[in-house]
């Protein structure tokens, strides 16, 4: 299949790659631009392992296809911290120690990062929505929604 | 970027996205590997023709079990590649090598194997009939079990009431959000193997017996650990091998990872039992008798099923006196995929049907069913049901923390007042468990574990144990151990990853042993460095050893602040002196007697206990079960970090919550049907409600600094207080797991006497 020439914005940087168009923006990101952050656990949009943010949206990167990126700002989770300094999520997950085996770690934080730029004030109620399409099997979320909340304040 | 606020080791890399998980690794010139599985349960490979595969482009090579230079199994293991038979829809048969995933993927679809099917057994009843097909041997017992104490016949005897009850648990995915994975690189001395894994040894093991390669030249390394809850070890040494094989044949480094699908398919599961409880109760309460048959399902291979089985008859009366008692455990090979260790370890099958069983019993009596735990509970001094006479018991402080905690009586009361005419009805339901620590004298495996730390020039320390960090904060306890003999603080303790190269063998961090047995391991580690260390400071000081403090960084006499010296000048003067700044430990429990035939001995050197309490409310048109509040009362010994336990506790009441209401795996004939996670249920965050972790802390004889594991234990009572919950809400019981829409709907209506077909 050729390869198409796709433009978009990664982490506050404009990033031009040549893939495939069939390729997941899983894949892109994994195993083209070696930011490995984002992570695979089921490749149907179940686990949101994968959760990067696209033009403020949280989403399944397994299910988006190249092209789509065309254009897009995407962040990662390697785009959350700034110039050395943790983002409060980051902080407040590492404080309320809402990280045990970390896989799900970096989808967590960008549905919880979506959430916070579209609603800084989230009930508990919104954050536990914001993150029920990511999976996490170590801590029963508890900390987890207590890290978002805290962040948020 | 350090955060003062980092209280574990390892959550900064986590958080950042900087953390090595072992398919974020790369390799030059990798190759990838796709495994060709059998989707019968039982058949012959007759032949298989790789010539197709090997056309497709970037194929580079079709591997089979001739391909093997050692062992493709220990007997009734399951094999790295299958030789001659399949014995479950998932057996892996040949292993296609390319240069892309893509190309693997295509080049296992090409792969032709023949097969003679041969007649399968799915059910553990019918496998153990005569004439059932044989999946290994000449009959299908897998493992079994005994603990037989007194006389039960005498005991029924003596009973005002008997009870009789069949319990059904069923087969469950341990569903880390990490699949498995392995990377071999093929070096000049033998191979390194990158796998996660908490079984690092074993691991190495077996693929040093595929490979037919001393244990020595199979370097295992372990990248970080997306969860494991038992599922990483004899699957990982299957990936391990796989990868072994493939990268020692074509010379070039060789990654295996699975899809979900492939991990779900393939990887071992929670036994599922069938469980027949016949007991004898006494009017004021008292329990005379219990007999006990279980009968489980090993799945095609024998794995870790002896231990689990073991385990399960030991505890199958629940943390009770029972005077009398006859359990017969017995795992059955079938044609399923296969069954082996997961978080609880055969506990949370019999804690599931004993709390039933308790809380049906004092229904029946018309006794407060906390006041009946109360009644029957173990206390100090107390025989159990291996007839091992119990100290430092700690079950009625649990039970006391439990009643204030959920305010027992009076929230009993109120929700009897409850209107119950509309859809929405609330229960309330306690289960209490207790649990071995570590594999115990009844055999599970050698139980040891070594560690070494090395205080650096600088007066940092390294720790170098095979403690397995999956996300429990083992490396964590660790540290806080040294902490604590040294008086150093915790970022200045850097614990290695774990490398078979270059760390002691801690045997697999499984079993609730990982702070119990490795940690006792470190902590002598840190008390033969505090004992070299106190020798050099003390001839600095001129003062004798003993009269030394290690605290803040600092050796030092307490009653003369002159006599007073810094860790680090210390560590100095060692290497100066030429004196060892090493120090090892190695530990095992006490293995008290084991009378195998009858099961009776001190079957664990130490116990763990604790009491549940789960609120739900139930829908009586949907059937669905939310559990709107749970208070689990543990007892850790000593809390290391109470917010990490109270983490562990979530997570485990969180898992328990999928056991008991949705998560199932289907197998029908033999065939997994939930494949992903569509289909198989993982709880979300919807799912979880109000958890309230309340902490005993009853210092324990052996573990370091008192403290005791835990991370297996929070998953047991979960289940059955949730059930007892629901049966108080519907007034009738669900007895088999899981207790899905379907089942509890159908109580329901049976309950409501409502039609079934509206």
């Amino acid at each position: 299949m050729p390869e198409l020439k796709i433009c978009f914005n990664l982490n506050g940087r404009e990033v031009t790659v040549m893939a495939p168009p069939d390729m997941t923006l899983l894949e892109l990101l994994r195993e083209k631009l070696d930011l490995t952050g984002t992570k695979k656990g089921c490749e149907i949009g179940e686990c949101g392992a994968c959760t990067v943010i696209i033009n403020k949206k949280a989403v399944n990167s397994c299910m988006v296809l190249v092209p789509q990126v065309e254009g897009t700002e995407v962040i990662t989770v390697e785009g959350l911290s700034q110039n050395g300094e943790l983002d409060s999520l980051q902080q407040s997950f590492i404080k309320n120690h809402a990280i045990q085996c970390g896989f799900c770690t970096p989808g967590m934080l960008m549905s919880a990062k979506a959430l916070l730029m579209n609603n800084p004030n989230p009930t508990k109620e919104e954050i536990k929505e914001a993150i029920s399409g990511n999976l996490c099997r170590c801590t029963g979320y508890i900390q987890i929604i207590k890290a978002i909340a805290s962040a948020s304040k | 970027m350090a955060d003062s606020s980092i209280t574990r080791v390892d959550v900064l890399a986590k958080a950042l996205g900087k953390a090595k998980y072992t398919d974020d690794l790369k390799f030059d010139n990798m190759l990838y590997l796709k495994v060709v599985r059998c989707p019968h349960p039982h058949a012959r490979v007759i032949g298989i023709n790789k010539e197709k595969a090997l056309a497709i482009e970037g194929v580079v090579a079709v591997l089979t079990a001739t391909d093997i230079p050692g062992l493709p199994c220990q007997p009734k293991e399951r094999p790295i590649l299958v030789p001659e038979i399949a014995r479950y829809a998932g057996d892996g048969v040949a292993l296609v090598v390319a240069e892309s995933p893509k190309a693997a993927l295509e080049g296992a679809e090409a792969v032709r194997v023949e097969y003679e099917l041969l007649e399968a057994v799915f059910d553990p009843e019918e496998a153990l009939k005569t004439g059932a097909p044989l999946v290994h041997g000449d009959n299908n017992v897998a493992a079994q079990s005994k603990v037989c104490k007194g006389d039960v016949e005498a005991g029924f005897k003596e009973a005002d009431l008997i009870l009789e009850r069949e319990y059904n648990t069923h087969r469950v995915e341990h569903a880390p959000i990490e699949p498995e994975v392995a990377i071999a690189v093929p070096t000049f001395e033998g191979i390194t193997v990158y796998c996660p894994t908490n079984s690092p040894f074993q691991v190495r093991q077996i693929v040093a017996e595929t490979m037919a390669m001393p244990q020595s030249q199979i370097r295992l390394f372990q990248p970080t650990i997306g969860g494991s809850f038992g599922s990483k070890c004899y699957d990982a040494g299957v990936l391990a091998s796989r990868a072994a094989l493939a990268a020692k044949l074509t010379g070039r480094p060789c990654k295996i990872v699975y899809t979900r699908e492939e991990s779900i398919v393939e990887s071992t599961k929670r036994h599922p039992y069938k469980m027949k409880y016949k007991v004898g109760v006494k009017k004021n309460g008292k329990l005379t008798a219990m007999e006990v048959k279980i009968i489980g399902d090993s799945g095609a291979y024998k794995s870790k099923t002896p231990f689990v089985i073991s385990r399960s008859s030991i505890e199958a009366t629940g943390p009770y006196v029972v005077p009398n008692v006859h359990t017969e455990a017995i795992c059955v090979y079938t044609n399923n995929v296969t069954s082996c260790a997961m978080r609880g370890f055969g506990s949370p099958q019999v804690a599931y049907a004993s709390e039933l069983l308790m809380d049906e019993l004092a229904e029946k009596l018309g006794i407060d069913p906390l006041k009946f735990r109360r009644i029957n509970g173990l206390k100090d001094n107390s025989l159990s049901a291996t007839g091992q006479v119990m100290q430092n018991v700690t079950l009625d402080e649990c039970l006391d923390k439990l009643e204030q905690e959920i305010k027992w009586s009076s929230r009993k009361a109120e929700l009897k007042q409850q209107d119950k005419t509309g859809s929405i009805v609330k229960g309330l339901g306690l289960a209490c468990m207790y649990r071995g620590e570590s594999f115990g004298s009844a055999g599970q495996g050698s139980d040891y574990a070594g560690a070494t730390l090395q205080v650096q020039r600088d007066g940092s320390i390294t720790l170098y144990s095979a403690m397995s960090e999956v996300g429990q904060g083992g490396h964590t306890m660790l540290v806080r151990v040294v902490s604590e003999v040294l008086g150093i603080k915790p970022s200045r303790i850097f614990v290695s990853p774990v490398d078979t190269c270059y760390v002691p063998d801690s045997g697999p961090t499984v079993a609730t042993r990982g702070t119990y047995v490795i940690g006792n391991a470190i902590r002598l580690a840190a008390e033969e460095v505090k004992a070299k260390f106190a020798e050099v400071a003390a001839e600095e000081l001129g003062v004798r050893p003993e009269e030394l403090v290690f605290k803040d960084e600092r050796i030092y006499c307490p009653g003369d602040p002159s006599k007073s010296i810094s860790f680090s000048r210390i560590a100095a003067q060692c290497y100066l002196k030429s004196k060892s700044p090493y120090g090892y430990g190695w530990w095992s429990p006490p293995v008290g007697s084991w009378d195998r035939e009858k099961g009776q001995g001190e079957a664990y050197s130490s116990y763990v206990y604790g009491a549940c309490a789960a609120e739900v409310e139930l829908d009586l048109d949907l059937g669905k079960v939310e559990v709107m509040k749970f208070v689990a009362v543990h007892d850790v010994g000593k809390a290391l970090d109470k917010e990490e336990v109270k983490g562990q506790i979530a997570g485990g009441v969180s898992m328990g919550i999928g056991y008991a209401l949705m998560e199932d795996l289907v197998v029908r004939q033999g065939v997994v049907k939930t494949v992903n996670f569509d289909e198989y249920l993982l709880p979300t965050s919807l799912d979880i409600h109000e958890i309230i972790p309340v902490i005993v802390e009853q210092p324990s004889s052996y573990g370091p600094l008192g403290a005791k594991g835990l991370g297996e234990p929070v998953m047991s009572a979960v289940a059955p207080a949730i059930l007892n919950a629901i049966a108080d809400a519907l007034g009738t019981r669900v007895y088999d797991l899981p207790a899905n829409l379907e089942a509890v709907l159908d109580k329901a209506r049976a309950a409501k006497g409502r039609c079934c077909n509206d």
